[in-house]
Order: C-alpha cells, then structure tokens, then sequence
C-alpha cells in the first residue's frame, strides 16, 4: 500500500483537504528535510530553477520568513510581494494581480490573505500552485502541520492524545485548522474560552467545548495558547486584558491540572502575561521554538511535495 | 399589432374569483373583454390547450440599477426579464444611485419605463437618501408615481423614525416595506450563521438580526396601525413572528423568495458568491419553515429581490462580493416546483405570484375579471429547459440556479394586451 501512495495535491488551501495518510507523508518528509537545516551549507538543489513567490496581504514575519527559508534552502528562486489591501480598494482586484503574476511564470504561490477562501479563489484562475499561509479566520495548514510534527516529535504518535487549546477560537485560522488536524489524526481536541471567542457549532469541526480552562487542560498532553488580537476593535469580545489573563491565561498553577509531560504550545507572537505568562513560556515544557524551528521543515516538505504535482520534474 | 388576442382551451387560474377551469381568454384594447359572437379579423388566436392562463406575474421586490448602475441592469433590459419570466408588472426598490428619494428620479424612472416590456411601480426611499435620519416627501413622490416606501437594502434603524414613516405614509396611502436587519448583529457578515460559516472561517450573520426587526416593525404596525410589508424573509423564527402577529390581526403582509424555499447555506459550498444575499441562505429548518408559511397564509407573496451585479463584483473573495442574486427568469419555475411537490395548490401560486402583489400595491392586475387590465400570462408547466447562462436576458448573471434543469416556463406574456414574451410562434 505504502509504495502505491502519491500525494496529488496541486493545492494546499487546508487541512480540510488532506487526508491522514497525506498528513504523515508530509510529516514524514518534513522529518527527513529537517537535518539540511542543520548543516553549515544549509542547501539542497532539489528545486534549483523554480520560481515561488510568496504573496502577503496581511503582515507576516514568521510564516513570510519560514516559506522564504524553506525555499532557499531548497534552492529555489523566491520573490516577496507585500500587497496592502488599500492597493486592492485602488482598482487593482486580487484576480487581476494574481494573472500578472502568473504571466511570469512562477511555479508557486504562496497566498497570505485576510479573507478567507481567497487561496480558494486564485486556483480557479492561475495554473500556479497555491498554498495558503493563512487566509482570514478560515485555515492556516502549515502552521498545524508544523505543530502537529513537534507534537509527534514528542509524542511518538497523535493518537489518543488530549489537546487542549486555549482562546479565541472564532477568530483563529490556526485553531480551526488545528481541530482538524489534530481530529484527523486521532487526537481528542478540548477548547476553552469565553463564549465571545467560540465559533457556532465548533463542534462540527471536531472540538470538544470544556466548561473552563481547568476542565480542557485536566490531563492534556499539549496545552495550546492562542494569541489574544489586541487590534480586533470592533466587536467587544472580552470586557479587558487583565480579566482574561485572569481566566483564561496559561500559567504555573492551571499546567499543574494538565499530564506531567505536558507540552506547552504557542503560535506566536505571544502576549507575554496576557495568554500565557512568561515562567510557561519560557519554562521546561514550551516547545515554543521547536514549533517555529520545524516550520521550515514542513514548508521544504510542502514546497518539495506541491512542486512534484505541477506537472515538472522535481 | 392584432386587435383581439384569444387564448383558447386554456386552464384559466383566477384567485380573486377562486376560478380554476377550462376556457377562453378575449383581449381587447388591452383590455381583458368577453368573449364575442363572431372571431374579428386580424385576431390572433392561440390554442394553448393544456397551459395554464393567469393573470401577469407581479414581482414587488426588484432591483432595476436605473439611475446610476446602468452597467448591472436598466429598465429596458430588468423588464425584458421580467416579461421572459412571465412578469408584467415589478416594484423596482430605490437604491439606484442617486437614490429615489425625490419626484424628479421617480419620473426619470417612469420615463424609462414608458416603453418597457413590463409596468414598473417605484418604490421610493423611507428616508431621505437612504440615511435613516428625515423623512423623504411622500406626498410629491406619490404624485410622481410612488407606491411603497422603503430604505430596502438598509434597514432604518431608528425606530422613531421608522413610527413615523409608517404613520405619515399611511396619510398618502403608501406602503411601508421594510428590510428587517438588526446591524449590530449582522455586521460584517457574509453569510448565515452556522455550520458552515464555522468551516469556511466567514462571518456569519445570525437569524436573530432579521428576527429582531421583524418583531420591532409588527410591534410599530401595531402600533400605529398602518399597513406594512415585511420584504425578504429568510428564517423559521421571523415566519412565526409573523404568524402570530397576523392572527391577532396586525396589518402585516410578508414576502419570502424562491432562494430561502429552494437552497440553504449549503449552498455556498466552496466560496460561491453566486449564494451570497442579504439576509444569508439559511438552514434547512428554515427552509421548511418557509415552505409551510407559504402553504398555511403566512406568507402573502413570492417576490425574487431580483439583485444584478457586474461580474467584477462577484468574481473576487467572498467577503468582498457584493449581495444579491437576479431572480426573474427563474422565479416561476422555482416556485412551480412547490406545486409538483405538494406544498401548494396552483390557485395559491397565482395569488402568491400575481393577486396578492396587485391588492398589496394597490395596482392594476393581479386578475382575469373582465374589463381589467390585460395583463396576462401563459405558462408551460411541463416545459423543461436548461437555464444557461447564455439564455440570461438580465445584464447580470449573478445567478446560483445556472446550468440548473427547470420546469415549467412563461410562454406568452401579455401586458395591457401587447405581447411582451412570446414563445408560442
């Protein structure tokens, strides 16, 4: 069965599309490119003449960074175009930048984009391959793709594990495409939070909704935090700051519920005393930067897998 | 042009008579006349044995763009829709740009309509520009040819000001249409609120902001005891609302539309603009909420809210799509499709579709009496036909039913007996 699998997807838009076995294949190929990163001549020439372009509409440093790394790591050609929303309002539509984008030719896009479905929407229109790095409060896949892997690093497996993530839900493409993942892989994913921060029916997706902090994080393996957007305005979700670090933020005596392995996680950038405090993320069990060190192995793995289904030899 | 048109063997359908029987129809003069003792030269003469014979369809909830959107839609083509879909009269909202809030857009619209394929009827704005904030003047717009107030497209959200308009129009006899929508909860969304949005990580708008509207407006008709007509409805909780509220005998008349008793949320699918409309494709419970209130009374008429858009405004990301889908051309089959599957008897669709509108708006039609108006529609129920987007007369295809197989089509549309649609010769 094993030798018979190949990984067809010219697209990456979400965790939704992949199936399990796609998902250890990616972690599996992650797993082997992640030594390169570790050479003094930190490069392969597996994609030596390909041109990607990272295509960001929403600030970005890690994952812009991450994607960049990975592909000169891999010897492709990178290009970064930071295209502000008020460009759009000017005249100039999605559509029309991604067509002149394609006349050049690129081999990939990757889409950051603040609404969701827009990966969705460019594939219809380029023959390009996309990969979506976050697109509104839709998916994020390589960011849950990367947790998944420094979970598994750990963990041997995913299976039968309790997650426990922690805030808005509603607002984060990171969660959703975390309950997928992690659902997919046979994981047990609690949330917590306020109300305010739930999605409808999110347990559609998968979740299972605790009562409180204490209840998701009672025996977990992984307690996740969600960075609280301070710039989210418009709507009144938690009445301050300092009542949610109260309630809701990770700290010492909340992780003494949670399995003495616990693994604390975090997609950054942190709000240090906000959702996490600063003694848990920086203490034993933060795996922190070993979610952003594997970042760069999953995007070569996506990079490397994406490439070998646009039709040109890899 | 003939002088006489006469529909023969037909099944003639006329709810403000309850008749449902074979027959002829004589048209004279644009005028629905009786028949006469020998056929008059020059008469054409269809035998449309088998089809049914109804009094022109009235859509009272369209968006026509003219003045100002002309690239979406005009009057000329808008009507030319309507009278393809067996429509020979519409209600067009006043949202064009400038808004028809005075006499002089409100006969710049009429002006167009002269020669149109279909009676246009302006609904004129409740409050001057759309703003929410004075009243636009209903009795010269009245004058010029108003027969519904409405901010449609907005809600107004001032509920004083809404009392107001619903009692100053009652003094000109106008109609208080409302776009029942709560902001506040609805803002920013894309789409309802539910499972779906919750996968697709969109916005989603909960049935609740359209509940709580359509409860202030009963309560205000109530209230002021003014006649006032609820527009679009989309959910189970706004249909009880408003079947409470006419058995206990509110001036309330409601509408719903082919979309929210055909497709749900679902819909959507995969970011598909064509399925986003304000108020959201619900759920399947409303869905079925739907359909009952237009079986039980609830439900006075089915309009379209027949909404063109320009490719550009739909072809990009989702939450960036404008609103609205055109409805014309596929409102009676649509709404046929409820009489196959039992919902409905086909008297009812006749009211639903074309009396109760007339009585509403107090307008010509809605009847085949003799000596009205001779608006008058023929309808193939059995034709089947696939609705490409190629076949769409309306500058907009906005449409989530294209490449859909459809039965049941207007064949002959006749409005003040002059043939607008013809798909008979």
């Amino acid at each position: 069965m094993k030798n018979s699998y190949q990984f067809q997807h010219r697209h990456i838009l979400g965790i939704e599309q992949l199936s399990t076995t796609d998902i250890i294949h990616i972690l599996d190929i992650a797993l082997s490119f992640k030594e390169i990163s570790t050479r003094s001549i930190k490069k392969v020439p597996t994609l030596k003449g390909k041109t990607i372009i990272n295509f960001f509409f929403e600030p970005s440093t890690r994952t812009r960074l991450s994607f960049e790394i990975a592909a000169k790591r891999m010897s492709a050609d990178t290009f970064n175009i930071a295209a502000s929303t008020s460009s759009a309002q000017k005249g100039e539509t999605l559509i029309d930048t991604a067509r002149n984008l394609e006349a050049m030719n690129p081999d990939i896009i990757i889409l950051r984009h603040g609404s969701s479905g827009a990966p969705a929407l460019l594939t219809r229109y380029v023959t390009a391959g996309i990969i979506n790095a976050g697109d509104g409060t839709h998916e994020h896949p390589s960011q849950a793709l990367l947790d998944m892997m420094t979970v598994r690093d750990h963990k041997k497996s995913l299976e039968g594990l309790k997650i426990a993530i922690i805030g808005d839900i509603a607002h984060s493409r990171v969660a959703h495409s975390n309950i997928l993942g992690f659902t997919k892989m046979g994981a047990d994913v609690h949330v917590a939070g306020p109300a305010t921060f739930m999605p409808p029916h999110v347990d559609t997706l998968g979740a299972t909704v605790a009562a409180s902090v204490k209840e998701a994080v009672t025996d977990a393996d992984v307690v996740m935090a969600l960075r609280i957007q301070k710039e989210r305005q418009d709507d009144p979700l938690i009445p301050s700051l300092r009542e949610y670090a109260q309630f809701y933020g990770i700290n010492k005596s909340i992780l003494k519920h949670a399995k003495p392995d616990v693994l604390v996680m975090h997609p950054g950038p942190i709000n240090r005393g906000v959702e996490m405090n600063p003694d848990v993320a920086d203490g034993e069990a933060s795996v922190i930067l070993e979610q952003v060190t594997n970042g760069v192995a999953i995007r070569m793995a996506l990079l490397y897998l994406v490439m070998g289904t646009q039709g040109a030899e890899v | 042009m003939n002088d006489m048109i006469i529909l023969q063997n037909g099944r003639l359908l006329d709810p403000t008579t309850g008749t449902d029987t074979t027959g002829d129809l004589w048209i004279k003069g644009g005028e629905i006349v009786p028949a006469e003792a020998q056929i008059p030269e020059n008469s054409r003469i269809e035998d449309v044995s088998g089809k049914w014979i109804v009094p022109g369809l009235i859509d009272m909830h369209v968006h026509l763009r003219e003045p100002g959107e002309e690239y979406k839609e005009t009057v000329e083509s808008g009507t030319r829709a309507a009278a393809a879909g067996g429509f020979t009269a519409v209600a067009c909202m006043p949202n064009t740009k400038p808004v028809n809030d005075e006499a002089s857009v409100t006969r710049f619209i009429l002006d167009k309509a002269r020669n149109a394929s279909a009676r246009v009827y302006p609904a004129v704005a409740i409050s001057r520009g759309s703003q929410g904030t004075e009243l636009a003047e209903y009795g010269e717009l009245k004058e010029a040819g108003a027969v519904a107030v409405t901010d449609d497209g907005l809600p107004v959200l001032d509920s004083q000001l809404m009392r107001r308009a619903m009692e100053y129009a009652g003094s000109h006899d106008l109609l208080v249409i409302s776009h029942s929508e709560e902001m506040a909860l609805s803002k920013n969304g894309a789409m309802n609120e539910g499972v779906v949005s919750t996968r697709l990580g969109l916005r989603g708008i909960p049935a609740a902001a359209e509940a709580i509207m359509v409860y202030r407006e009963i309560a205000l008709a109530e209230l002021t005891g003014q006649r006032t007509h609820i527009a679009h409805v989309s959910t189970l909780a706004a249909t009880d609302l408003i079947r409470q509220a006419k058995a206990r005998g509110v001036k309330i008349t409601a509408e719903t539309t082919p979309h929210y008793f055909t497709l749900t949320e679902e819909a959507v699918g995969d970011y598909d603009t064509n399925a986003k409309m304000n108020p959201p494709l619900r759920t399947e419970a409303d869905r079925q909420a739907i359909r009952v209130g237009l079986q039980d009374g609830t439900y006075d008429c089915i309009s379209t809210d027949h909404a063109p858009h320009s490719v550009l405004e739909k072809e990009c990301e989702f939450d960036r799509a404008m609103n609205g889908i055109i409805g014309l051309e596929t409102s009676l089959p649509l709404s046929l499709a409820l009489v196959r599957e039992g919902v409905i008897e086909p008297l009812r669709l006749v009211e639903l579709m074309s009396s109760a509108p007339a009585r509403i708006l107090k307008v010509a039609g809605g009847t085949l009496v003799e000596g009205s108006v001779a608006d008058v529609t023929v309808i193939d129920t059995e034709k089947e036909f696939i609705f490409t987007k190629e076949s769409i007369l309306s500058k907009g295809k906005n449409s989530p039913f294209i490449d859909w197989k459809l039965q049941g089509k207007a064949v002959l549309t006749i409005m003040g007996g002059r043939v607008t649609h013809d798909e008979l010769t």
